[in-house]
């Protein structure tokens, strides 16, 4: 890590840096995981299976997928 | 001790586990630092842990050796219920994306340690700080004891008993975990979690191939569910287990990282970028942990018995065998070997890490707050090297000299009084609406809470003809019946959620109640763009000078 002197620290505070911020509208996606795993009504079902798997289990590790895919992209497009 | 031993599996077992042990005394050289002797090189690795170590890290860390045993010991004893693992952290890593890079900020500005350092600072109390702490500290230490529960399931399976073998195993670790600090997990992670994403892959590939496939494996859970007496097991939910599954998923999601061990391995990263690249990649384990909680399928299918089970006399046995047995009746003995090694490191990440996250939080809140206000660097770092040493006794004394199943429960206990930091510290660092104090009375209706309703949960079992007996009268599980409120149905909720939102309610009351008093809020030592300073920013706290 780099050593900083003392005079650097001005430059820090209130210039751009100050202005960063971790609002995106982006982040909403982040909750889209959460509807999908939270109401169990929505994949408590046998059918369809999938290589003899019940829904219940396939759709949930497919979340998980789901789940990668939004957060990454939340993260590329929130990126500052 | 060695009666009836699989010498191949052992073998195999004690050769890897020797390497892995070997690994982290070296780790002390690893990335080395001028000296170790300051906290932020012992308990924090330096602070300096890049995106593949972090992954490595955090999933050793978060998924346990008794996550790995207990998780499909769930499957095979209720069926879908045991599932709630895969949603709970599915939901964790988007719930707190956000939150755990505002965390990671303000602490490398402050040189936070702990959550509870970042609970002092923000809201000016250190008797919130020490109530966090200490919930912490509770809360890590039956988790690490259950670790061994993990290793002791192991070698159960390749036939060794007895304690010694679990005493030299943990003292080994003790050792270089005092020797090196963060770097011994952090480089045993990348063994662990190799050995262990090769073994579930091989298993479910090569098991249900010998079994006949998935349609054979959930035709004989179907069976098995259908027979039983239990309105809670089976394929899918049954009705009333739908807002249970749910609730668990989410509360553990919330509690995960609120844990001690969780936010050490998060500080431990170099930059923000570093968190969010691994909040998209640790579902990777996931997947690993949803394919694990499918062997309890197969082990349903495979007649595998617990060991102790006894069908005449109806004992259910120790169901977290039912992984390690089923391995080794699938695999051959070389194959075996690895797999009971790769759960038996697996006890040790995370037992390391918990023990590091446990002794920080010793000397930052309490030795360092109430016992020596000025200590050096030199003296932290010594201080958290006894405390792990402590801890780790603790943990061993609690598994052998008390029936583990005290641990099973104080576990349980510990992911539900955890959660009652969440106002303090992740709602923390989002505003200081709440009042210090009402974030104290929270915590304290928050836990009487957690208590009364875990306490009044009784662990039943259900014989033929509907029969119910009670196996335990308390601490049975953590499904409360909504019907104690007064509602007229059979589902059950996280007795977590109850506490927290017991805990919430008075937080905000007690909150317009002090504020209408106007008793003073506490300071803020942080401020608001704090929370957004990344790696290149020179407010920044440099790693301060090595101490010699």
């Amino acid at each position: 890590m780099a050593v900083y002197e003392p005079a650097d620290r001005s430059v820090g505070d209130g210039t751009s840096r100050a202005a960063r911020s971790d609002h995106s509208h982006w982040n909403w996606l982040l909750v889209v995981p959460l509807l999908l795993t939270l109401y169990p009504p929505l994949y408590n079902h046998k059918t369809p299976k999938l290589f003899d798997i019940p829904f219940f289990y396939w759709f949930q590790m497919l979340v998980i997928v789901v789940s990668v895919t939004v957060t990454l992209l939340v993260y590329r497009k929130s990126r500052i | 001790m060695f009666d009836n031993v699989n010498g191949v599996e052992l073998t195999i077992f004690v050769i890897l586990f020797v390497v892995v042990s070997a690994l982290g005394f070296v780790a002390a050289r690893w990335r080395r630092a001028d000296d170790l002797q300051h906290l932020d090189e012992w308990g924090l690795g330096g602070r300096n842990f890049g995106a593949w170590i972090t992954w490595f890290l955090l999933g050793g860390d978060l998924y346990t050796a008794y996550t790995f045993v207990a998780v499909p010991a769930l499957v095979f004893g209720v069926g879908a219920l045991g599932f709630f693992a895969v949603p709970y952290t599915i939901i964790v890593y988007p719930l707190v994306f956000l939150v755990l890079i505002r965390l990671w900020s303000v602490s490398h500005i402050h040189g936070f340690v702990t959550p509870a350092d970042f609970v002092r600072a923000r809201h000016g109390s250190s008797t919130l700080a020490l109530l966090v702490a200490i919930t912490g500290i509770v809360a890590t230490m039956p988790y690490i004891a259950l670790q061994l529960v993990g290793i002791e399931a192991v070698l159960k399976a390749m036939g060794v008993t007895g304690h010694v073998p679990l005493i030299v195993a943990f003292a080994i670790l003790a050792a270089y975990t005092y020797n090196s600090g963060l770097r011994a997990p952090a480089l045993i992670a990348f063994v662990k979690d190799t050995l262990i994403y090769v073994v579930i892959i091989v298993a479910v590939i090569v098991i249900p191939y010998k079994l006949g496939g998935w349609g054979e494996i959930f035709g004989a859970a179907e069976t098995k569910f259908t027979k039983s007496a239990n309105p809670n097991d089976g394929v899918l939910l049954g009705g009333p287990a739908q807002l249970q599954y749910a609730t668990l998923a989410l509360g553990s999601a919330l509690a995960l990282f609120l844990y001690p061990h969780s936010v050490t391995a998060v500080l431990a990263s170099r930059d923000r970028n570093v968190i969010k690249r691994n909040m998209a990649a640790l579902p990777a384990y996931s997947f690993i942990l949803g394919l694990l909680a499918l062997l309890g399928f197969m082990a349903i299918k495979a007649g595998v018995a617990p060991i102790g089970s006894n069908k005449a006399t109806g004992a259910p046995g120790d169901a977290n065998t039912i992984v390690p047995l089923l391995f080794d009746k699938m695999f051959p003995d070389w194959f075996a070997g690895i797999a009971f090694a790769a759960i038996g490191i697996g006890a040790l990440v995370p037992a390391a890490i918990m023990s590091i996250a446990a002794a920080n939080l010793w000397t930052r809140n309490i030795y360092k707050e109430y016992i020596n206000r000025d200590a050096t660097p030199k003296q932290e770092a010594m201080s958290s090297k006894i405390a792990s040493l402590v801890v780790k006794v603790g943990a061993l004394v609690a598994i052998i000299a008390l029936d583990p199943q005290f641990s099973i429960d104080l576990q349980l206990i510990g992911g539900v009084i955890i959660l009652q930091t969440l106002p303090a510290v992740a709602i923390g660092l989002y505003t200081r609406w709440f009042h210090r104090w009402a974030l104290i009375a929270g915590w304290a209706a928050g836990m009487l809470v957690a208590f009364i309703t875990l306490y009044q949960i009784p662990q039943k079992k259900f014989g033929p003809g509907g029969a119910i007996t009670i196996v335990k009268a308390h601490f049975g599980g953590n499904g409360y019946p909504l019907s104690k409120f007064g509602f007229d149905t059979k589902a059950t909720i996280y007795a977590g959620i109850v506490a927290i939102l017991a805990n919430l309610i008075v937080c905000a009351v007690g909150t317009l109640i002090l504020r209408a008093a106007k008793v003073p809020d506490g300071v803020d030592a942080t401020s608001p763009t704090e929370y957004f300073a990344d790696q290149d920013d020179p407010r920044l706290r440099d790693l301060p000078a090595v101490v010699h």
